[in-house]
């Protein structure tokens, strides 16, 4: 059973506030789940290696070419607080 | 042609009849935004289908080899200056700068945009019932989920709101939702499609796809969807054209059935279906053969570890900074990171976030990230082994009919269990396709057909064949 102090925890890491109504459930759910997936820790997997994609390929890369990026005005347009010169966001240390 | 005839075609058939003459690709156009902008101001009485419909058809002068057969597309589908929030409340106001290559691919091959489509938020789930727009019901019967992620594309093509729609499959996200509302779904094999413009949920696994009426139109779909892109460092260049599919017979197929996916966990009527859907088949010349995929009943498991893990990773990018909603009055920079976060994603996304985040959180990185992605190589290698054996592997699509709204939100891991027939191709990466087989309790069952990677065009010869011989009426009463 993960613990509140856990769920907190991984919260913080993952940049997520989570309200206290949140926290048990949160708890609880995890716990289900991760109770499941665990499943797979019976299984002999001793030197089979991992894959992490399934294609196989290596050295996809494109011609070194330059080419126009999108106007900063454009990206701009979408932030929910911007400058002229960029994005707009509180202080670190407010 | 009457409105109701026009409502009748597939795509291919309506875009051979603009080639014809008999109808104009405007007058289907509208057709089809009439219906889609009605379930729009039908609010709780419609199906809720869309999050955007088109003011009119952007269409090209040429219609191209698609006709000009209107498209709909899943919301997650970057749209330039198209507002496209992936369901989720994190992105509203998003108009991307920029569109997402194969919807561009489809729109320069004659299918121009109409709609976009409601999903589960980030195509996290499998009812569509985790969406900022609300649920989506299915037309057969307006009490039940339409399954999801995709539940909007594919809602919208079981209804003849859209003659076809733009879907994404990461885990089942476009065969499922296809099998609950009686249509075809297919995800093509990993990389065969580029993901460039698509919002990433679990970017080894997501792939997008074609939501249509009948197997034909899949393959009209997917012709125009493929191909390498400079923008995807992962998509491929597909070994063949996709060819239009056009097999009567299954002589000498052989089909095999893994007994791990086809028995404990799937409802009876729908194993019923399932088993008609073997004598069929076998009708048709098929040989049908038992076979062993040992490692599948643990996929769910790998795939409830990989997904949420890339999920974690991918969606850090929505931190009030660059798009979509920001908190408001941060006191400071984490603040605003955390309060953004919470206020903008739904439970179910806050929940594969925790997932991915504790799977790959210092201690247990290697008891599960990285035990999952063996058990992944397993699976491929039984997909593999199997496949040396028999042509493709059958299974039905989904483990039950449609349920009822409500049903399960409140139990995580039996929403999950949706995904226990799908998830093996995934993790595999490779191709499989969902056709109605018959129903059950007077919902329709969906058959799943996979195949080995690139086998694209014998996957859809088979699955003409074999609904051909179904013969299943996929149209519920028109709403």
């Amino acid at each position: 059973m993960i613990e509140r102090d856990e769920v907190l925890h991984v919260a913080r890491l993952a940049r997520l506030a989570l309200g206290e109504d949140e926290l048990e459930p949160m708890a609880r759910e995890l716990s289900a789940v991760l109770d499941h997936v665990a499943k797979i820790g019976e299984l002999d997997l001793e030197n089979v290696p991992p894959t992490s994609h399934v294609v196989d390929m290596t050295g996809a890369l494109r011609a070194d070419e330059p080419t126009p990026s999108l106007p900063r005005e454009v990206v701009l347009s979408q932030a929910p607080v911007a400058s002229d010169e960029g994005f707009l966001v509180p202080s670190p240390q407010a | 042609m009457s409105a109701a005839g026009i409502l009748d075609l597939t795509a291919a058939a309506a875009a051979d009849a603009i080639a014809g003459g008999s109808l104009s690709a405007g007058e289907l156009f509208n057709a089809y935004r009439e219906r889609a902008v009605e379930d729009r101001a039908a609010g709780e009485a419609g199906l809720n289908c869309f999050t955007w419909v088109a003011e009119q058809s952007a269409g090209a002068d040429h219609p191209g080899p698609l006709g000009g057969v209107p498209l709909a597309v899943k919301d997650l589908f970057c749209t330039e200056g198209i507002p496209s929030q992936a369901g989720s409340r994190i992105l509203e106001g998003y108009l991307p700068p920029y569109t997402a290559t194969v919807v561009s691919r489809l729109h320069a091959g004659g299918a121009p945009l109409m709609a976009k489509t409601n999903q589960d938020e980030f195509a996290m789930g499998s009812s569509n019932e985790n969406s900022a727009f609300g649920p989506v019901r299915n037309p057969w019967d307006r009490t039940r989920v339409p399954g999801g992620s995709s539940g909007g594309s594919a809602a919208a093509v079981a209804a003849g709101l859209a003659p076809w729609a733009l879907g994404t499959d990461t885990g089942g996200s476009i065969r499922q939702p296809a099998a609950l509302c009686g249509i075809v779904g297919l995800k093509p094999t990993y990389g065969a499609v580029s993901r460039y413009g698509m919002i990433a949920f679990a970017s080894s696994l997501d792939q997008a796809g074609p939501l249509t009426r009948d197997v034909t139109d899949a393959g009209l779909m997917l012709r125009h969807m493929v191909g390498r892109d400079p923008c995807d460092a992962t998509s491929l260049s597909v070994p063949h054209e996709i060819e239009l599919p056009s097999a009567e017979r299954l002589d000498g197929v052989r089909l095999g059935v893994p007994q791990e996916l086809t028995g404990e966990g799937i409802e009876p009527g729908v194993l019923d279906a399932f088993h008609a859907a073997l004598e069929r088949a076998q009708e048709l010349g098929a040989e049908v053969h038992d076979v062993h995929l040992p490692h599948a009943p643990h996929a769910l498991s790998a795939y409830y570890v990989l997904a949420p893990a890339e999920c974690s990773s991918n969606l850090a990018r929505y931190d009030g900074v660059r798009y979509g909603l920001r908190a408001s009055d941060p006191h400071d920079l984490l603040d605003m990171y955390m309060r953004t976060r919470h206020d903008g994603f739904g439970a179910e996304v806050k929940r594969r976030i925790m997932l991915g985040t504790y799977a790959l959180s210092s201690g247990y990185y290697d008891a599960y990230y990285g035990r999952a992605q063996r058990v992944r190589t397993k699976i491929a290698e039984d997909f593999r082994a199997a496949f040396e054996q028999i042509d493709f592997v059958l299974t039905p699509t989904a483990p039950s009919v449609a349920f009822r709204l409500g049903e399960k939100t409140a139990d995580p891991l039996a929403m999950y269990l949706n995904d226990y027939c799908t998830v093996p191709m995934s993790l595999a990466g490779i191709p499989a396709i969902s056709i109605p087989c018959g129903s059950s309790e007077g919902l329709p069952v969906g058959l799943q057909i996979a195949g080995p990677a690139f086998s694209e065009n014998r996957l859809l010869d088979a699955a003409l064949a074999l609904e051909q011989s179904f013969a299943f009426d996929a149209r519920p009463a028109r709403v």
